[in-house]
């Protein structure tokens, strides 16, 4: 392989990664706090991506994404309070179920209401015109996806870190009723959770429609699935993890084609492949915290 | 402050408290002593706000210069919003956030940034051992500590009424005396009301202005702390005779 190929590669690694990346912080805060995995996420992803596509009708392409945006992070805490907030004290399998059923139900809402039909992204010109850099000729949406990747990712740990409810946040994942005790209203904590989960999944839902130019209802399951896998892979239950499994995967899905191209049928079968992998040696992710439990 | 009239706690089939009636009046220090599952802990759990179902009996709040309310159903983080701060059993410290984070937490309920800065300052003067460790995850300090940054957090809600469930649980003597020495400091030089369970009858009964003594629910015997401590029934039963 070419230097210049080499290169190429390097950065669609770094692209997919990390969408994989934005869509598998919202699995691994959900469950963070609320141990377990919701499965709708990866609808709230599509969403995301119908949303700009029928918002850029109407409005300039940046505002049209702002609202994407906004209006998935309100679909998330719609789902959690409807979905799973009446489950709070059920046993964690009955949300689970419940999430299976939202995500079944956004999907075949999808469908009735935008029809089966894929439908081409938006993608403004100036992302998908080719320039020239040294000897390659790469896409903008190229440095974008990982630059706006990273500016996202900041942000959110600068919230999760450094504010007030990240603080609560961090401290329910812990001890929820420790927290209650301090004076936290638990349930808008959650509120916020599902809601920069969901802000960043439709920012994926954008990205992803413009990197692979349609979009159809059913668009969120695989890259659902990975994203899940991208945390688990990472550790679920820490932002980090959750970063570094995405990237992790993009590297692996889009170099083992690239060094062995009549692998590229079994392009989803790295991921799960890696994830048996590192389930094997690093039973809880490579940044997942050691099992505490005790018999 | 704080009356509760005939309250009963039920957990399952366990009838955890079973009608007990107490007061704690403005400025004083109530302790209320008994062995192992006796209630104390469920009492003050119920009080804040953290036993769901099974409660039954009045829990009556008379913040200072305000109105009496019912606590019953309120949610743990209004009840702690209107001044009541409960430092758990077992101290419930957060280890994965620092000693500072730990505080700033207790002071969650509260808007007023530079005032929760201020009362951060007061803690540490109080406790200067969490000053120096202020950047080390909560879970890296001993068990002394732990109590001692379990207080400094439930006093940074800056509470009216401040209930302390057994603060000396697990501790060695010296640490013991300390804590107690530190109890007696918040009631008198801030002026804190306190509502104390204990095991350690001597140490509670010595500085309880009054004192309720809980046999399996029930309330068996009540009064001034320094009478019970020369009670020959509670000799008996509680300090080694």
């Amino acid at each position: 392989m070419s230097f210049e190929l080499f290169v190429q590669n390097v950065f669609n690694s770094m692209t997919v990664g990390s969408l994989y990346a934005l869509i598998a912080i919202g699995y691994t805060m959900v469950y963070g706090i609320l141990r377990f995995i919701n499965f709708a996420h990866g609808d709230v992803f599509m969403v995301g991506a119908y949303l700009i596509f029928f918002a850029e009708m109407l409005v300039p392409w940046p505002v049209a994404a702002l609202i994407a945006i906004a209006g998935a992070s309100l679909l998330g805490i719609l789902v959690d309070q409807t979905a799973y907030r009446p489950l709070r004290e059920a046993p964690r399998i009955s949300a689970l179920i419940s999430a299976i059923g939202v995500s079944f139900l956004l999907e075949n809402l999808a469908v009735v209401v935008f029809t089966g039909l894929p439908r081409p992204a938006v993608q403004p010109a100036w992302m998908v015109r080719p320039i020239a850099v040294g000897g390659l000729r790469v896409l903008p949406l190229t440095f974008l996806v990982p630059l706006v990747t990273a500016a996202l990712v900041m942000g959110l740990l600068y919230v999760v870190y450094r504010t007030r409810p990240g603080l609560a946040m961090r401290a329910i994942s812990r001890d929820i009723e420790t927290t209650r005790m301090m004076g936290v209203s638990i349930n808008r904590i959650i509120a916020l959770t599902f809601g920069l989960g969901s802000a960043l999944a439709a920012a994926a839902g954008i990205m992803w429609a413009m990197r692979y130019p349609q979009i159809h209802p059913y668009m969120g399951v695989f890259p659902g699935f990975k994203a899940f896998i991208a945390a688990v892979v990472g550790g679920i239950g820490s932002i980090r993890g959750a970063v570094l499994g995405g990237l992790l995967l993009g590297t692996v899905e889009v170099m083992a084609i690239a060094f062995n191209p009549t692998l590229s049928g079994y392009r989803d079968a790295f991921a799960f492949v890696l994830l048996i992998v590192i389930l094997i040696f690093m039973p809880t992710g490579l940044l997942g915290e050691k099992n505490k439990d005790k018999i | 402050m704080l009356e509760l009239i005939d309250l009963h706690v039920r957990y399952g089939g366990i009838h955890a408290v079973q009608g007990i009636s107490l007061r704690v009046r403005p400025g004083e220090i109530v302790t209320l002593i008994g062995a192992n599952g006796a209630g104390k802990s469920s009492t003050v759990r119920a009080v804040a706000g953290l036993v769901r179902g099974g409660l039954g009996g009045r829990i009556l709040h008379t913040p200072p210069g305000g109105e009496t309310v019912s606590l019953a159903g309120l949610p743990p983080e209004k009840i702690v919003a209107r001044g009541l701060a409960l430092c758990p059993e077992g101290r419930r410290i957060l280890p994965h956030l620092t000693v500072a984070e730990n505080l700033e937490l207790g002071a969650y309920s509260r808007s007023d940034r530079k005032a929760v800065a201020g009362d951060k300052e007061l803690v540490y003067a109080l406790f200067p051992l969490l000053k120096e460790r202020h950047w080390q995850p909560g879970g890296t300090l001993s068990g002394g500590e732990q109590q001692m940054l379990a207080v400094g957090r439930a006093l940074m809600s800056r509470p009216d009424l401040l209930m302390l469930d057994e603060p000396s649980l697990g501790l060695a003597p010296i640490l013991v005396r300390e804590i107690f020495q530190i109890i007696r400091r918040i009631n008198q030089e801030e002026g804190r009301t306190i509502l104390l369970i204990e095991q350690n009858a001597h140490a509670a009964l010595s500085i309880a202005h009054q004192a309720y003594i809980l046999e399996v629910g029930n309330i068996v015997l009540s009064g001034p702390g320094r009478e019970l401590l020369h009670d020959p029934k509670v000799k008996e039963a509680y300090l080694g005779g």
